[in-house]
């Protein structure tokens, strides 16, 4: 990330660049265990979006657009959307909408349960990529809005 | 449950400050304030899950009613003929709790919940859809319909943002 | 009892911020409060006393859990919330944009 003028101080921008794989990282591990531990496709999905929006408030605008636009996030989140009706539709092939039609496999590990890693992983990109675009739309607008 | 009661009135407390202050963004921070209780309370609730989703929309509730806010010369907003509004609002609000009244009489105590379904799914959950977290079972498998239409809901509203906020094909005056 | 008293308690302030105010703002915080309440409300109800969290563990007994379905409704009621909060907010962006006001008693004189 090179330095730009917009943005915050020197003290948040560095400590961003710090913190925000982290907190990207923590929303891809709360999205893969939503079927084990607490957590899931909402959850996992807020705070991957939330990660882009600290970059986009402490570096500006243009920064955070760069790592990922407006028209990528639309498409992930029409991407979420397919996903996760492909995946209820595809239970047809065992009998009915959405009927688990992958194999369970063994309890408490990481590849169990079905469809319900795949769902957890569509409504994440569903929810993240949403919120996010509508967090791009309220702030460009208020960038530019003119004062009366 | 006195850690519960305690939450709430705090809870309370901050939604009054929240209503009644005249500063626009320290209402606002009064908000989260009660966000932040009622995620606390899920907590103690046992619902792990609830807790996490409460603290990020939360947070990001409020990175949007503070971009609503900041930057704009407000106008301060005067509450005009002071007596009819508030005696109106009152009185429809002791007619909303007389029937509330009622309504609460009639619930299972607290603490003792009427628990037909989720005794099967509870029992079940495990060998029917393999997953550790009952919760995820249900929304994504035993109720995936649900989900189906929140995200209907959820891209509607990203539709709707950004057809309110468009600027391309508005006609300029 | 008194917990349900305290939840409805909260929920009337919310619609008394809702009925009472005219800043648009304090009305999307009315209706956000209200959200608390109901959210609240819901897992009250299902609330077992002692109860364990809805999240099975390997070698334990299933015993005494609390109810795992209220929960999986407010889980998706609360992010359906945040983006009705939005779409109000982004309505009321565009008043101001307009009329350069949050007063809505204000906003019912046309522009031509």
């Amino acid at each position: 990330m090179k330095e730009t003028r917009q943005g915050m101080t020197i003290i948040v921008k560095t400590i961003t660049r710090l913190t925000v794989g982290l907190i990207f990282l923590y929303g891809i591990y709360i999205v893969l265990h939503g079927h084990l531990t607490p957590g899931g496709g909402f959850a996992g999905g807020v705070i991957m979006a939330l990660a882009f929006i600290h970059l986009m408030i402490a570096f500006g605008k243009e920064t955070a657009l760069k790592k990922l636009s407006q028209a990528k996030a639309a498409f992930l989140e029409n991407l979420g959307a397919l996903m996760f009706l492909s995946v209820a539709a595809l239970g047809f092939s065992g009998g009915y909408f959405f009927y688990n039609f992958i194999k369970k496999g063994m309890p408490f590990h990481l590849l169990s349960a079905g469809i319900i890693p795949l769902c957890n992983i569509a409504i994440c990109l569903k929810v993240g990529a949403g919120l996010f675009s509508i967090f791009v739309t309220l702030l460009i607008l208020n960038n530019t809005g003119r004062k009366k | 449950m006195l850690e519960l009661h305690l939450l709430l009135l705090f809870m309370i407390v901050a939604a009054v400050v929240a209503v009644e202050i005249k500063d626009l963004l320290s209402s606002v921070i009064a908000v989260g304030a009660v966000g932040l209780g009622v995620s606390l309370s899920f907590l103690l609730l046992k619902a792990p899950d609830l807790a996490i989703t409460q603290l990020v929309v939360e947070i990001l509730c409020l990175i949007i009613l503070i971009r609503a806010t900041i930057n704009k010369d407000l106008p301060l907003v005067k509450d005009g003929r002071w007596f009819f509004n508030t005696l109106s609002t009152l009185s429809f609000l002791a007619v909303f709790l007389l029937f509330a009244y009622f309504a609460l009489k009639s619930l299972p105590v607290f603490g003792k919940p009427i628990m037909r379904i989720a005794e099967v799914y509870l029992k079940e959950g495990l060998a029917k859809t393999g997953a550790a977290n009952l919760v995820a079972a249900i929304i994504l498998d035993f109720r995936g319909y649900d989900t189906l239409g929140e995200a209907t809901v959820l891209f509607t509203a990203v539709i709707g943002v950004m057809a309110v906020m468009r600027k391309v094909g508005r006609i300029r005056k | 009892m008194s917990v349900y008293f305290l939840c409805l308690v909260l929920f009337s302030i919310g619609l008394y911020c809702t009925l009472r105010k005219r800043n648009i703002i304090k009305i999307v915080i009315g209706l956000g409060i209200i959200e608390y309440a109901v959210n609240l409300f819901f897992v009250l109800v299902g609330y077992k006393m002692a109860g364990r969290s809805p999240i099975l563990s390997p070698n334990q007994a299933i015993e005494n859990m609390v109810d795992p379905i209220p929960q999986a409704l407010v889980l998706t009621a609360i992010v359906i919330g945040l983006a009705v909060t939005a779409l109000i907010v982004a309505i009321a962006l565009r008043i101001y944009e307009k009329y350069g006001t949050f007063d809505i008693t204000k906003i019912k004189r046309l522009h031509g």
